[in-house]
């Protein structure tokens, strides 16, 4: 357990995840290196299809130090708590002196989509395992479509701006709290944004006892259409305009990371991604709306 | 100093370098980023105060600290995304074109 809180000055000098072919600027990428640089060496990765897979392991090139391997992609739980069982066995038989640590990471698509049925499962069966959802907020590998959470009013390429129906109709899956009604040991939220916060959490849910989960919001400057050296500041952003929140749940109760009197203006997050470009003022309105029916709730967590 | 940099980037001069199946040895990376910049990251000394913030921000891990104190890029793997630059709060880190590096 670790009582320190970690930062940029006390975390490991060593890369475990370089060479990789991710797009530049890649909130998702730092997402990973970032979490791998406190989970250590001895963690086995578990990806489903998505951007970190198709990136690290291009042969014959390989962007993992630690062992990694693509799991067909709805069954990224399932592999990682199978990977987990397999390493306990090798460890309470004394053929390995490490304590299992396996870890799942993927995308939004692969988590809220494709992936949740096995996500459900292996947190039911309450194995150790950790799960990071890094949230880009559509299918960006195979070019953009949308996903269960994309939010309203984005353009993707299956949810096209046109004159009637501008961007994707549906709000946000709240998938942090999905994960929290399993009666999970430890899931946050967290965002890019916050760096120092992100790798609390992810050290929290390596101490934590059964299965923990992480859900990450990562820019994608391809897809979402900013600036690539923005990428920092959007996740930032979107915390303090209140479009995300920072939040945790351990021991049955939720507890919000950071709370805000007085949002920072929705209009500039939204005006500076060409996804959300053609929004009108009665979409930004709603959006607002949306935002604080949410804060209702968020704001009972304390 | 990273590590990385004592793994040997292999040469894949025949067929037989190439790893067998559908799997690889970590880290096994034989080729660079380097081709992708338009703009490069530069450092420059005297205005750095040390504080670790490029170093962390950096998606592919390639600004990291020497034995003497100072940062170095990796200009090996930089993609030139430009966040470092854009998160130096002394404003240490430029942007410069990379046709002028040819």
């Amino acid at each position: 357990m670790s009582q320190v809180k970690l930062n940029a000055r006390n975390i490991t000098t060593d890369e475990f995840f370089y060479g990789h072919k991710a797009c530049g600027g890649c909130g998702e990428s730092l997402a990973l290196r970032l979490a791998l640089k406190i989970l250590g060496e001895d963690a086995y990765l578990s990806l489903p299809a998505g951007c970190m897979s198709a990136v690290s392991f291009i042969y014959p090139n390989m962007a993992f130090k630690n062992n990694a391997i693509i799991t067909p992609f709805a069954a990224t739980a399932a592999v990682a708590t199978g990977i987990e069982a397999g390493l306990r066995a090798k460890y309470l038989s004394g053929k390995r002196d490490k304590a299992p640590l396996s870890v799942a990471f993927a995308g939004d698509g692969g988590t809220a989509d494709i992936g949740i049925q096995a996500l459900s499962g292996a947190i039911d069966r309450g194995e150790k395992f950790i799960y990071i959802c890094t949230d880009n907020e559509a299918y960006m590998n195979t070019g953009i479509q949308k996903s269960g959470l994309t939010p309203f009013g984005a353009a993707t390429t299956t949810t096209p701006s046109g004159k009637v129906i501008r961007g994707t109709l549906t709000e946000k899956k709240n998938m942090f709290e999905i994960v929290a009604a399993h009666g999970i040991s430890y899931a946050a939220t967290a965002s890019m944004g916050y760096l120092e916060d992100f790798m609390n959490k992810v050290q929290k849910a390596k101490d934590a006892p059964g299965p923990a989960y992480i859900h990450v919001f990562a820019p994608c400057p391809t897809g979402w259409g900013h600036e690539s050296d923005e990428t920092i500041d959007v996740a930032k952003e979107v915390v303090d305009t209140g479009l995300w929140y920072l939040a945790e749940f351990e021991n049955g109760q939720f507890k919000l990371n950071k709370s805000f009197e007085q949002f920072a203006p929705i209009t500039p997050y939204l005006k500076r991604q060409s996804r959300f470009k053609h929004l009108l003022e009665e979409d930004v309105a709603a959006i607002e709306a949306a935002r604080d029916l949410k804060w209702e709730t968020l704001r009972t967590w304390k | 100093m990273k590590d990385f940099k004592m793994v040997p980037v292999p040469k894949l001069a025949r067929l037989s370098d190439m790893p067998m199946g559908s799997s690889c040895l970590s880290f096994h990376i034989t080729e660079g980023n380097a081709g992708w910049r338009v703009f490069r990251p530069v450092i420059h000394l005297d205005k750095c105060v040390g504080c670790h913030r490029c170093y962390l921000v950096c998606p592919d891990g390639a600004i990291h600290k020497e034995a003497d104190g100072t940062f170095v890029v990796d200009y090996n793997f930089c993609k030139g995304c430009g966040v470092c630059a854009y998160e130096c709060k002394p404003k240490a880190i430029t942007m410069e074109k990379e046709d002028q590096y040819v």
